[in-house]
């Protein structure tokens, strides 16, 4: 909320400066965002009034005008389109100073002499109009000091309330709040009941008192509506951020900001009858002042005539049904509107008015008739006008009741770790307004109508807290026992992974949860992700399955910028909806694109290739437990290259489960994604890839170890894997080791197959194994090999 | 004998001719060796007279000796020389950068999020983690925001549908834990927290980390206490503290957690506080949500955006960055 400093001091006179007065409110959670002076650095400047106009002999956007200060008539050449016989203005003389340091001085212009300047209100720093000069009133007094006349020694602070203090989005609010944060007397200008003079009063009809315990409608007629609102009161609402209508609306909206009281006027003579404050019916339709038009649901509130619903309660008035040119006659209401029963109305039409923000938090339900007599003097001083008197309609068992807190001292020691004096307790509930009795242990009291935030000895707790100041409270460095922390071995760390990775050269990125849903459909087209009803754009829209789907375009960032290597990798949960519901995933994916190796005087510009990557997997397992415990199976999926896909298995509990996926994008994947390179991709089930094993120790042999080496020749078709484990099937049970050390395609082998070179250890626990055994066993194997694959030695 | 001299005149000359260790080694064969010429002197001793052996002897064996020494001698000087040669040609150039893999990096959200956790394991907290996508109880009702509270306003919230919807804050996986354990509860809650808001201040993904603490006696002032000691463990100074009254639904008393950032700049120091979190002594409600007795345990919690810390520990300047992951960006943390 913004509002006019010079306004609250009227109020309230704080011995303390702006900046005194801001930090000390801020300090009580009132948090100041901003202060803006009123208006620029200036001096010199006075109100004028343009005498005569003629257009400039030399230039055709310039007029020369003589401006009158009161005692004499100077001659100015000025620019401004709106400049007219009879305006009042802004004049800076010579010798005055604007914003910036600007002197102003005898100039010349198009070879005439101009003597001052006439301003804009963005010359002033007023604001940042400067399509014209600053318009003032008729009634303004030539001659004055445009500073003072104006009160522009002021400033605008600005406040952003938390939603549980709406009883400070007012000035009475604020001058309340600071009078008792400076302990200084608070005085508003009186406001007395308005006699009526005529007996007409409205028929008014609440048929919903839980929604609207209480309703004040009054009218007055013969009201000028074309009067002027006075300066005051424009330059007063225009600090508080509320523009200048007509006389009324600005009377209603004065009233808003300067005692809290939300109001409406109505054009009394477009009523039917009279006023039926109820809920909405189903289908009916209204027009508000915005030129929406809605149908209100039939739990909002409206306020309606006989035949129609003329406003949204607390909301928005109804187009029609407002204060027109043609308004003789109003109606005028101040009401109190259950909190609840208009939270979220205004959202639900896409508004938020001032109206509506006050009462969604509260307004203080004693505070309608005071308003009501308040802005019916103020038409009467400036539009004229002959009341009749005020119609309440109220509902006391609807109206809320103010608690009755139990506060214990007891409590207040244990909360805020400070034993306060009672005086102290009781000297501070009192300045807010509270009604305070000692009671046994402690105190009860009753909080002010305007607190809606006041229920429970918890927020009597914190009030005492924030009036004695946060600051001031104790502070205890925690020193409580602390139960010795658990250590489970059978879990690596995410972060010992992170290192891992790291080590290796990759990048750890972190991109979001939602994604582009062209994107989320590339990389896992099967699966189509959970869509946010209100997403920040539609490349945002769409929840990952996949976490490729923020990896390959953050690849595709760098790439565009000349990186030629990227590795990167990312852990967070992946979105996976399944027939039992959507699951959230702890996931690892890696990208690796680009050079092998950072380019360099030993590297040539290799690009890195599946077992690059593969390499790069193997550690992270190996991390995590014996490699023998993982497999590679060739497989397909989707978005991968049908002949570099592997599924990654994990033995778990002698099962294979499945623990994820490597490959090189698919080409077709590639080219809707527009990277060119191929991208290697990889994606982990993070917790079943941090589970482990505690080690147990095998007894160290302390016999020989007997080796042979197998060089084979099989079909180009076959997998290593198939041969290894045809091998390990018939090696026996004290094979050790089982070692590939060369693949060979090329000259002395046929172009359909290939030699694999094998080294097998075997070793015996307890005795030196025989020559005649490790041979055996090399036969089993051998036949086995040429049987089940068609392998043959190599000569 | 008097070839003797001649011999070893002739002995000695080839021995400094020998230009490696292998001719120097056919020297001492030609000559000293078991047929060499000066060995076989020694071998025609029994042709001298008897009383004459032992002069003649010692003769030939100086010059035996002479020529080994020679022999030694020379043989030290080509091996050293052959090792200056063989040093000189293996000498490489050392400011060559070595062959590696280069290293990776660790994103600074999680490098500030890991000091954060440490300092906490360490003083006995739990660490949490919880699902990101929830529903409206754990994320609004059980943390004693009712719908169409206005504080609900204050969160710009992504929904799925009416029940379902990015979490906006880490404290839903506090109501869970309490919802599965009594107290005492230490716990920390890191991760990912959704906001509907873009701006140059503002993303619509960020993370936080949100501790709390319930136990019987624990008070404002543990938690004004447990925050200094984080700020100064965290930024590795004396940090000033400021606790500004706020409002948040699930605690009470609540407040802001402003920090005094100290500035040098060419103007002089400049003051400024700075915003880095939200506090406060959980709310009776929360707990009766939760089936704790809130007569018999009180408890705080509190809550940071963990890029606003990281961008204050490592000077970054622009949200933006941290999930652009610009390898140039991402290469700094190393």
């Amino acid at each position: 909320m913004k509002f006019s400093e010079q306004w609250l001091r009227e109020w309230v006179q704080p011995e303390a400066s702006t900046q005194e007065l801001v930090d000390q409110i801020t300090l009580a959670g009132l948090e100041v965002d901003d202060v803006e002076a009123v208006a620029g650095e200036f001096s010199g400047v006075v109100v004028g009034q343009v005498v005569t106009r003629e257009q400039h002999p030399d230039a055709d956007k310039l007029s020369l005008c003589q401006v009158t200060d009161g005692t004499e008539t100077f001659q100015i050449v000025c620019g401004a389109p709106n400049v007219r016989e009879g305006l009042k203005i802004p004049f800076a003389k010579i010798g005055a100073v604007l914003p910036g340091d600007f002197k102003i001085k005898k100039a010349k212009l198009r070879g005439v002499e101009s003597f001052g300047m006439l301003c804009a209100e963005k010359e002033l720093g007023i604001s940042d109009a400067n399509d014209g000069l600053m318009e003032l009133p008729e009634s303004a007094p030539v001659g004055e000091d445009f500073r003072s006349y104006m009160g522009l020694d002021d400033s605008i602070i600005d406040v952003d309330l938390t939603p549980n203090r709406a009883d400070c989005l007012s000035v009475a609010g604020l001058a309340r709040e600071t009078g008792l944060l400076f302990k200084a007397d608070v005085q508003g200008p009186a406001i007395e009941a308005v006699a009526a003079v005529i007996d007409d009063v409205p028929s008014i009809d609440v048929s919903a008192p839980d929604a609207c315990p209480r309703y004040c409608g009054r009218i007055v007629r013969g009201v000028n509506v074309k009067a002027e609102t006075p300066l005051w009161m424009v330059e007063k609402l225009r600090r508080g951020g509320v523009r200048s209508i007509d006389p009324v609306v600005d009377i209603t909206n004065f009233v808003l900001l300067e005692l809290g009281q939300p109001m409406h006027a109505f054009d009394l003579n477009q009523i039917d009858t009279g006023i039926r404050v109820r809920m909405a019916e189903a289908g009916e339709k209204l027009t508000l002042l915005d030129g929406q038009e809605i149908e209100p649901s039939v739990d909002t509130l409206v306020i309606a005539d006989h035949a129609k619903p003329l406003a949204l309660a607390g909301v928005m008035g109804g187009e029609g049904s407002g204060v027109s040119e043609e308004t003789t006659d109003l109606l005028l209401e101040a009401a109190f509107f259950n909190p609840i029963v208009i939270a979220g109305k205004a959202r639900a039409h896409g508004l938020h008015t001032d109206s509506s923000h006050r009462f969604e938090r509260g307004v203080d339900y004693e505070l309608a008739r005071t308003a009501m007599e308040r802005a019916t003097q103020l038409i009467l001083d400036i539009c004229g006008g002959q009341p009749g008197p005020v119609v309440e309609v109220a509902s006391e068992e609807h109206l809320p009741t103010p608690a009755e807190i139990t506060l214990r001292k007891s409590r207040i020691e244990l909360v805020l770790g400070l034993s306060f004096e009672d005086s102290e307790v009781e000297d501070i509930l009192t300045r807010l307004g509270m009604k305070v009795e000692a009671v046994e242990g402690g105190w009860k009291a009753v909080a002010p109508t305007y607190r809606f935030d006041m229920a429970i000895e918890s927020d009597l707790i914190e009030e005492l807290a924030r009036i004695y100041g946060y600051n001031r409270l104790p502070v205890r460095t925690p020193t409580a026992a602390i139960p010795l922390a658990k250590a489970p071995e059978d879990k690596v760390s995410v972060g010992d992974v992170r290192r891992t990775l790291v080590a290796r050269g990759y990048h750890e990125a972190i991109t979001y949860s939602f994604v582009d849903p062209a994107m989320q459909k590339a990389m896992d087209p099967d699966l189509p992700g959970l869509e946010l009803l209100n997403p920040i754009s539609s490349e945002m829209s769409v929840m990952r399955t996949n976490l490729w789907a923020g990896l390959v375009p953050a690849a595709g960032y760098n790439l565009k910028r000349q990186q030629p290597r990227v590795r990167l990798f990312e852990t967070g949960l992946r979105f996976v909806p399944t027939e039992e519901g959507l699951q959230q995933k702890p996931t690892l994916a890696m990208l690796a694109v680009g050079n092998r190796l950072p380019q360099g005087w030993t590297e040539t510009d290799t690009p890195v290739d599946f077992f690059d990557v593969k390499g790069d997997v193997e550690a992270l397992l190996a991390r995590t437990g014996s490699l023998t415990n993982f497999r590679f199976v060739a497989d397909k999926h989707s978005a991968l290259h049908p002949g570099q896909t592997a599924r990654i298995d994990k033995l778990v509990a002698g099962e294979w489960v499945e623990l994820g996926w490597i490959g090189a994008l698919h080409p077709a994947t590639q080219k809707a994604v527009g990277i060119k390179q191929t991208l290697y991709v990889v994606q982990l089930d993070q917790e079943l890839l941090l589970q482990t094993a505690v080690p147990a120790f095998n007894e160290l042999s302390k016999f020989p170890e007997m080796r042979r080496d197998l060089a084979l020749v099989v079909d180009l078709g076959i997998q290593v894997d198939q041969v290894l484990e045809q091998i390990r099937s018939q090696a026996g049970e004290y094979l050790t080791k089982l070692n590939l050390f060369d693949v060979y395609t090329g000259k002395g082998i046929d172009s359909d197959k290939k030699s694999l070179a094998l080294g097998l250890t075997w070793q015996h626990p307890s005795r030196t194994l025989t020559d005649q055994e490790v041979n055996d066993s090399v036969e089993a194997v051998v036949s086995q090999l040429e049987q089940q694959l068609g392998a043959t030695l190599r000569g | 004998m008097e070839n003797l001299e001649a011999l070893t005149q002739q002995a000695l000359a080839a021995v400094s001719e020998a230009q490696d260790v292998a001719a120097l080694d056919q020297v001492r064969v030609q000559f000293l060796g078991k047929k060499g010429e000066i060995s076989a002197l020694m071998k025609n001793l029994g042709n001298v007279a008897p009383e004459d052996r032992p002069k003649v002897g010692a003769v030939i064996n100086e010059a035996k000796n002479q020529v080994q020494d020679a022999i030694n001698e020379r043989k030290q000087a080509l091996e050293a020389a052959a090792l200056e040669a063989r040093l000189a040609a293996e000498t490489v150039d050392v400011t060559l950068p070595g062959r590696a893999v280069q290293e990776g990096s660790l994103h600074p959200v999680t490098r500030t999020l890991e000091r954060i956790e440490t300092f906490f394991r360490n003083a006995g907290y739990d660490v949490a983690e919880g699902p990101e996508i929830e529903d409206d109880f754990h994320n609004f009702e059980a943390l004693n925001i009712p719908s169409h509270h206005p504080a609900r306003a204050m969160h710009d919230t992504f929904y799925f549908n009416a029940n379902t919807l990015l979490r906006t804050h880490t404290s839903p996986v506090q109501v869970r834990t309490m919802e599965a354990q009594q107290p005492p509860i230490r716990l920390i809650c890191p991760g990912r927290v959704y906001r509907c808001d873009y701006d140059q201040t503002h993303s619509p993904m960020f993370h936080q980390v949100e501790g709390l603490v319930v136990d019987k006696g624990i008070s404002f002032a543990d938690l004004k206490g447990t925050l200094q000691e984080l700020m100064s463990v965290f930024f590795e100074r004396d940090v000033v503290l400021r606790l500004r009254p706020s409002y948040f639904p699930f605690t009470e008393p609540s407040a802001e957690i402003d920090i005094e950032w100290v500035i040098e700049t060419p103007e002089g120091t400049k003051r400024r506080w700075l915003e880095v979190g939200g506090c406060g002594m959980v709310h009776p409600n929360v707990f009766k949500h939760v089936n704790i007795d809130p007569e018999e345990y009180t408890g705080f919690a509190f809550g940071m955006g963990v890029e606003r810390l990281a961008m204050l520990r490592y000077g970054v300047n622009d949200l933006r960055l941290f999930f652009e992951n610009d390898l140039r960006f991402l290469q700094q943390f190393r």
